[in-house]
C-alpha cells in the first residue's frame, strides 16, 4: 500500500509541476499578480509530495519489501540499515528519485530565501525548474518507475552492489546531486533573465550565491568519489579520467567559470551574455552527464543498467532544455549591451583568461568523453583516450592558470599599473623563484622539471595571497593591528574576499598534492608469506598472515600487517578482501595508516599457492591528503563567500547597484 | 556587421546540435558489443614476440587447430586486473587455450603482474607499440576475442569477463565450437 501512496505522490507532483511550469510564468508575461503568488507555494507543494515519495520507498527498503522490484533488485535482508538507507539512491531508478527530491529542496529554498527579490522574477525562475521537473517526473513515471512491483515475490533481494556498500559512497551521490541540480538554479535565474530581457548587474548578484553554494556541494560530491575510490578500488589512484568522472567534471569546470564571470558580470556589468551562456551550459552539461551515465553510450565502470529507450527519452529532454535554452538565448543575447571597458592590464583580464582556460578544459574533457564515438562515426578508427592523454592536455595548461589565479585578485578593475603590481607581489614573485631553484638543486633528485614547476607555482600562489591580504589590510591599520583587522573583515563585507584567498590557497595545496604525489609515490606488486618482510620507502612491512572472518554479509580475508620505521612499530593493517553473499566480484578494502605528509597503503591481491602466501600492493602515498584537503578548503572558501552578508541584503542594495553600472556604462 | 553579430549568438545552438546528431548516432550503437568488422573472417596475420621470451614469436599459426581466447591487457589496467582472477579460473579448463596480447604495455610490469598473480595464459604476444593490436581493431583493455580451430574470429568482447559473461556468452560459444569439430 505504501508504495502505491509514493508512486501516487510522484504523479501528483507531475500534475503540480505543470501548474508550477505554466501559471507563475504565465503571470509574469501578463502581469496577473495572483498567478505569479501561486509560485512560491507550488514550490512548497512539490518539495512535500516529493518527500512523501521518498520516504516511501525508503520505507519498502527498511522493511525489506522484496514486493517492489526496485528493492529487490538493490538490497537484501543481510544488508546493514545504513546500507538499506543508502541503497536508495543506489540504482538508477531510485537516484532519480533523489535527484527530483533535491530539485524540489532547491525549488522550495529559492521560493523561502528570496524575500527580497521581485515577484516577476522569483515566479519566473520557479517556472523554469517546474519545466525541468516535468521532464525528470515524465522521464520517472514513464521509464524508470521505482514503485514498480514484482510477482511472484521473491524470498531476498538481489543485495545492493558491494561497491556501493562503504560510508563515503553513501553520500558521495547525494552531495553530488546537491551540485548538478544546484546549477538548475543558476540556469533558471539566466533563462528567467533571458526571457525578461533583463540581463543587469542585480541578475548576477541574484544567481551568485545559489551558483556558489552549488558549486561547493559539487566539489565535496566530486572529492568525496575521488577519496572513495582511493581506498575502494584498491588501486591507489584518485582520479581515472572514466567517462563517468568526466561527466561530473564537466560541469564542474565550467561552474567554476561561472562564479568567476558573475564576479565580472555583478562587479563591472560586463561578460553579460557571455555569464549567460556559462550558467546554461553548466546545467546543460550536468543533464548531458546525466545521458552519458544512463543511455550506454559510452562504457563506464560506473554506468547503471542502461536501457536504449531511457537513452532516448533523456536526449529528447535534452533537446528540449538545452537547444530551446540556447535558442532563447540566441533570441535574446544580441539585445545585451557588452558592458564597460577594460584595459589588457586589469582584474577583467585575468578573469577573462580564467575563463577561457576553464572551457578549454571542458572541451578536452568533453573531446576524451566523446573520443571513441566521434572516432567511430567518421570512421577515423578505433581510438581509446585515456589516462596519459588527458594527463598531457591538463599539465600543458595548468602552469598559466595557476600564475594567472596569482596575478588575477591583485590587480584592479579597469585598469591597473605593472608597477603597481609589482609593488604589491614582488617578493611573492621572488619567493616562488627561490623555491623554483632550491627544489630544482640535485640533492633532491628530481628526475623531471615538473617538481620544480609545480612547487613554485603553488608557492606563487599562497605568496601572492599573503601578498593580497597583507595589501588590503595594510589600508586598515597596517600589520601591528593584522589580527584584529582580519576579524572585523570578516564580521563586515570582508568573507567573500577571504572566501576567495582560501579557495585559491586550496588551489595551492591541490597542485603541492599532485606534483609531490605523482612524483614520489612508491608503489611495490609483492608476493609475501607470512612472516616476511618488506622494506619500502624507510617503512619496513611484517605480513603476518591472513585468515577468513566473517562479515554481516560478506565473507572476508583479512590480512594482518605490522608496519615499523626503524626499531618503532608505526601501525598496524588490517586489509580485507571480501566476497559478498549476493555474489560479483570479491572487493578489495584497502587498510590505510593515513598522515597530512603520508600515506601508508596496503591492499590484498590474490592468494598464490597454498602456503598462505598473497600477492599485496604495498604503497607509500606522499602527500595524497593534500589534493583532498585543498577541494575542501576550495569548498570552504566558497562557503565563506556565500556567508557573506551582502547577499543578505541583496534586494536593497541591486537596485541600488544596477543604477550605478547603467551610470558606469553610460 | 548585424548579421555577424546574430550568427555569433547562434554558435552554442549550432554546436549543441551537432553534438545531438553525435549522440542520436551514438544511441543506436552499443559499446559492448561493437560489432568488429572481423568477426567471420580469419584472424589477421602477425608475429609477435612473446613476453616470456622475446626470442620465441607468437603468430596466427598459434590460433589454428585449438579454440582460443585472445585476451587484449596491460600491467597499467584496473579492469584487467579485476579480470585476471575469472581467466586464472579459464586457465583449468582444457577446452581451449588462452592467448594473451599484452597491449602497449612495458615488458617488465607486465611480467611481474603474471609472477605475481599467476599466468593464465598459453601463450603471450608482447605488443608494446600496438601495431598488431591495430588490426584487430582493438579498442582499449581488456578485450577478448573468440577464435575457432580454424583460426576464424567468432565473437569479441569488450570489457572485463565475469562470470556472467562466461555462463551466458563464451561457454555456450566454446562449447558450440567444440560439438562442431
Amino acid at each position: 500500500m505504501i508504495p502505491e501512496l509514493g508512486h501516487f505522490a510522484l504523479i501528483l507532483a507531475l500534475l503540480l509541476a505543470v501548474v508550477q511550469a505554466a501559471f507563475p510564468l504565465a503571470g509574469s508575461l501578463s502581469g496577473n499578480r495572483p498567478w505569479m503568488t501561486m509560485a512560491r507555494p507550488l514550490a512548497y507543494g512539490q518539495l512535500t509530495l516529493l518527500a512523501v515519495a521518498f520516504a516511501a520507498l525508503t520505507q519498502a527498503f527498511l522493511t525489506s519489501d522484496f514486493s517492489v522490484l526496485y528493492v529487490a533488485e538493490h538490497s537484501n535482508s543481510l544488508l546493514p540499515t545504513i546500507y538499506k538507507v543508502s541503497a536508495v539512491w543506489g540504482g538508477h531508478e531510485g537516484s532519480l528519485l533523489l535527484w527530483v527530491l533535491m530539485m524540489a529542496a532547491w525549488g522550495a529554498a529559492v521560493a523561502a530565501f528570496s524575500k527580497n527579490l521581485p515577484l516577476t522574477v522569483v515566479s519566473r525562475v520557479i517556472s523554469v525548474q517546474g519545466m525541468i521537473a516535468i521532464g525528470f517526473l515524465l522521464f520517472m513515471l514513464l521509464t524508470s518507475n521505482p514503485f514498480e512491483r514484482i510477482f511472484p515475490v521473491p524470498a531476498d533481494g538481489r543485495d545492493l552492489n558491494p561497491l556501493l556498500q562503504d560510508p563515503g559512497l553513501a553520500i558521495h551521490p547525494p552531495m553530488l546531486y546537491m551540485g548538478y541540480v544546484g546549477f538548475s538554479v543558476a540556469f533558471a535565474f539566466a533563462v528567467a533573465a533571458l526571457i525578461g530581457g533583463r540581463l543587469d548587474a542585480a541578475w548576477a548578484r541574484w544567481s551568485r550565491p545559489w551558483t556558489t553554494v552549488a558549486w561547493v556541494f559539487l566539489t565535496i560530491g566530486i572529492m568525496l568519489g575521488s577519496w572513495w575510490a582511493y581506498y575502494e578500488l584498491g588501486w591507489g589512484g584518485w582520479w581515472f579520467w572514466d567517462p563517468v568522472e568526466n561527466a561530473s567534471l564537466m560541469p564542474w569546470l565550467v561552474g567554476t567559470a561561472l562564479i568567476h564571470s558573475l564576479a565580472v558580470t555583478e562587479k563591472r556589468a560586463a561578460f553579460k551574455s557571455w555569464t549567460v551562456l556559462l550558467a546554461i551550459c553548466a546545467f546543460s552539461l550536468s543533464l548531458l552527464g546525466t545521458f552519458l551515465v544512463r543511455s550506454g553510450v559510452l562504457t563506464s565502470v560506473h554506468a547503471f543498467a542502461t536501457d536504449p529507450s531511457r537513452g532516448l527519452f533523456i536526449l529528447i529532454f535534452l533537446c528540449i532544455v538545452v537547444g530551446g535554452s540556447l535558442a532563447l538565448y540566441a533570441w535574446r543575447a544580441p539585445e545585451v549591451s557588452d558592458g564597460g571597458r577594460f584595459s589588457l592590464l586589469s582584474r577583467e583580464s585575468a578573469l577573462l583568461g580564467n575563463n577561457l582556460i576553464f572551457v578549454a578544459f571542458t572541451v578536452l574533457v568533453l573531446f576524451g568523453t566523446l573520443a571513441p564515438l566521434i572516432y567511430e562515426a567518421f570512421n577515423w578508427g578505433k581510438i581509446s583516450v585515456g589516462f596519459p592523454w588527458f594527463n598531457k592536455m591538463f599539465l600543458a595548461l595548468s602552469p598559466f592558470l595557476a600564475v594567472l589565479i596569482g596575478i588575477g585578485p591583485a590587480t584592479r578593475w579597469k585598469h591597473d599599473e605593472p608597477v603597481r603590481m609589482l609593488k604589491t607581489l614582488w617578493w611573492a614573485l621572488a619567493l616562488s623563484a627561490t623555491v623554483l631553484v632550491i627544489s630544482a638543486l640535485p640533492v633532491f633528485s628530481t628526475n623531471t622539471l615538473w617538481v620544480p614547476v609545480g612547487l613554485a607555482l603553488a608557492a606563487w600562489l599562497f605568496f601572492a595571497h599573503v601578498a593580497i591580504v597583507y595589501e588590503r589590510l595594510r589600508n586598515k591599520g597596517g600589520l601591528s593591528r593584522m589580527g584584529p583587522a582580519i576579524l572585523a573583515d570578516l564580521r563586515g563585507g570582508g568573507r567573500s574576499f577571504y572566501g576567495m584567498v582560501t579557495a585559491h590557497v586550496g588551489v595551492a595545496m591541490f597542485i603541492v598534492g599532485v606534483t609531490v604525489l605523482s612524483n614520489y609515490q612508491l608503489e611495490e606488486d609483492v608476493r609475501m608469506a607470512p612472516g616476511d618482510s618488506y622494506e619500502l620507502a624507510g617503512y619496513r612491512f611484517e605480513f603476518l598472515g591472513a585468515q577468513q572472518v566473517p562479515g554481516p554479509n560478506y565473507m572476508a580475508q583479512r590480512g594482518a600487517f605490522n608496519v615499523y620505521r626503524g626499531e618503532r612499530r608505526v601501525t598496524q593493517l588490517f586489509p580485507e578482501k571480501r566476497a559478498y553473499m549476493g555474489g560479483g566480484m570479491p572487493m578489495t578494502e584497502a587498510a590505510i595508516d593515513p598522515g597530512l605528509f603520508r600515506d601508508i597503503y596496503v591492499s590484498l591481491g590474490e592468494a598464490v599457492g597454498n602456503g598462505g602466501d598473497w600477492a599485496l600492493r604495498l604503497y607509500y602515498k606522499p602527500f595524497v591528503r593534500w589534493i583532498w584537503l585543498g577541494a575542501i578548503l576550495m569548498a570552504l572558501g566558497g562557503a565563506l563567500a556565500v556567508s557573506d552578508p551582502r547577499y543578505r541584503l541583496a534586494g536593497a542594495r541591486a537596485r541600488k547597484s544596477a543604477a550605478d553600472t547603467a551610470a558606469v556604462t553610460a | 556587421m548585424a548579421m555577424s553579430k546574430s550568427v555569433r549568438y547562434l554558435t552554442p545552438l549550432i554546436v549543441f546540435a551537432g553534438l545531438v546528431v553525435l549522440l542520436v548516432w551514438g544511441l543506436g550503437q552499443d559499446p559492448r558489443e561493437v560489432p568488429s568488422p572481423l568477426i567471420g573472417k580469419p584472424v589477421p596475420t602477425f608475429s609477435l614476440p612473446a613476453l616470456e621470451d622475446p626470442d620465441r614469436t607468437v603468430s596466427d599459426a598459434d590460433l589454428k587447430g585449438k579454440i582460443s581466447l585472445v585476451n587484449v591487457w596491460a600491467s597499467w589496467c584496473n579492469s584487467c586486473r579485476a579480470e585476471h582472477q575469472a581467466l586464472m579460473v579459464l586457465s583449468e579448463i582444457p577446452d581451449f587455450q588462452i592467448v594473451g596480447l599484452n597491449w602497449k604495455d612495458e615488458a617488465t610490469d607486465a611480467l611481474r603482474v603474471l609472477q605475481l598473480t599467476g599466468n593464465p595464459y598459453d601463450l603471450n604476444g608482447y605488443d608494446p607499440d600496438n601495431t598488431v593490436g591495430i588490426h584487430w581493431g582493438v579498442y582499449g583493455a581488456p578485450e577478448t576475442f573468440v577464435v575457432d580451430q580454424e583460426g576464424i574470429i567468432r565473437y569479441k568482447h569488450i570489457g572485463p569477463i565475469d562470470r556472467e559473461v562466461w555462463e551466458q556468452k563464451l561457454q555456450p560459444l566454446v562449447a558450440e565450437l567444440r560439438a562442431r569439430s
